[in-house]
């Protein structure tokens, strides 16, 4: 058989596209199972966070503790977590006054006076680890994601720093890293969580006004947590799927 | 053969043009796309291992308690039991890795007592508060309360 020069071209050209969507699809078949980290099975769980209101205290262990284990830059304004202190005026729910000096880093000096008969509480905050997350829906590359057991984690070596996912964040819980330039946000302390340990914030609160849970596990005490409480999480509106639940929220919380 | 592409010379070029077009595309997509990008979701699969490989910094009670369980014992019916070690203590991964590289130094109790303990309009009601000045006078927490166990029944009335 001969072969001239056009079929040569012609058939070395239909084997090569060929070949090489055969070995994308082998790829699909030898990667097999998700479980990656060594006795964590990410599909036996779905994290999320309960905060208890009345518990706060406001003493910003959390705080300290995640800029701590997950190496946040210390200046204010890059946070992972932080607590929010809101003054309700007597009257005028409407317009709570709500402050965070340095997220609560160094707690919090006192600013208002006993019996104005205003509402005064501490409204921990960090990424609500949507299940519908904006912030996912726009990251151009597939630099974030909602990981197989429900946390919305950062790709750092992917990420491009374009900040789309800043601005979509409706909780305000992203920010660029001065150092990477890359997105950073709360991981949920994703290294301590798949080890089986729990978050760096659960860990130091003194009071336990914020829990992990996962909702996967049926003896896992979230659950009683979101039968005997009302609770309620931020932003509903938005139908962002978000899983930090918490008990007593005032309807005055942003 | 010739006769066939007779004044069709022009679309033969494009359809050439086009077919290596798809080749480069194919070629560079293989090239510049992580190979476990896709296996999981639109993300790059081993992103997951990256968020899990972050080092420790706190070790964890359990850890702690695995060696101090004296303290364990002695704090497990004081009102402070339900707090970590290194709330007061400070991240000690290191310490529980190996003991002997970091001996870690007993903190100041009383700012560590007043980060919770001092009185905000803030904290809920039923939170023990004291203005520390007016309670104290300016003696260290820890003369009178012990951090591990602070034993109110033990001490004066005004604990």
């Amino acid at each position: 058989m001969t072969v001239n020069r056009r079929q040569f071209v012609l058939a070395s050209g239909k084997y090569l596209v060929m070949s090489a969507a055969a070995s994308r699809a082998v790829g699909y078949v030898l990667a097999g199972s998700p479980e990656r980290a060594p006795g964590y099975s990410a599909h036996d769980h779905w994290w999320a966070m309960a905060i208890d209101i009345d518990l706060c205290i406001g003493c910003g262990g959390c705080v300290r503790a995640c800029k701590e284990e997950n190496d946040v830059p210390l200046e204010p304004f890059f946070f992972r977590t932080w607590v929010e202190r809101y003054h309700v005026p007597e009257g005028d729910i409407e317009h709570p006054m709500v402050d965070s000096p340095n997220g609560g880093y160094d707690g919090f000096p006192e600013r208002y006076r006993e019996g104005d008969g205003s509402k005064n509480f501490f409204v921990p905050k960090l990424c609500n680890h949507c299940a519908h997350s904006p912030c996912v829906q726009v990251c151009p590359v597939g630099a974030t994601f909602e990981s197989p057991d429900g946390v919305v984690l950062v790709d750092k070596d992917y990420c491009l720093g374009c900040r789309y996912c800043v601005q979509a964040c409706p909780y305000g819980c992203r920010f660029i890293d001065p150092r990477t330039h890359s997105v950073d946000k709360c991981s949920l302390c994703y290294h301590r969580i798949t080890k089986g340990l729990t978050t760096a914030c659960c860990e130091v609160c003194p009071t336990g006004a914020r829990t992990l849970g996962d909702l996967k596990d049926p003896s896992d005490p979230i659950h009683e947590f979101l039968r005997t409480n009302m609770v309620q999480v931020l932003k509903p509106q938005m139908a962002t799927g978000a899983k930090v639940y918490y008990a007593d929220l005032d309807g005055s919380v942003r | 053969m010739r006769e066939l592409f007779k004044d069709k010379e022009h679309l033969v070029r494009m359809a050439g043009l086009f077919g290596v077009g798809l080749l480069v595309f194919v070629v560079l997509r293989g090239v510049l796309i992580p190979a476990d990008f896709g296996d999981l979701g639109h993300y790059r699969a081993s992103a997951l291992d990256d968020n899990s490989s972050v080092e420790l910094r706190f070790a964890g009670r359990a850890a702690c308690e695995l060696c101090h369980d004296d303290v364990a014992a002695e704090r497990a019916k004081s009102a402070h039991r339900s707090i970590a070690c290194e709330a007061c203590h400070g991240a000690l991964a290191v310490h529980a890795d190996n003991p002997e590289a970091v001996f870690p130094e007993r903190p100041e109790a009383t700012p560590l007592c007043v980060a919770c303990h001092e009185a905000n309009v803030t904290k809920p009601a039923w939170f023990p508060t004291v203005i520390p000045d007016e309670h104290s006078e300016g003696e260290a927490c820890d003369e009178c309360h012990m951090p591990h166990a602070p034993g109110f029944e033990e001490v004066g009335s005004d604990g």
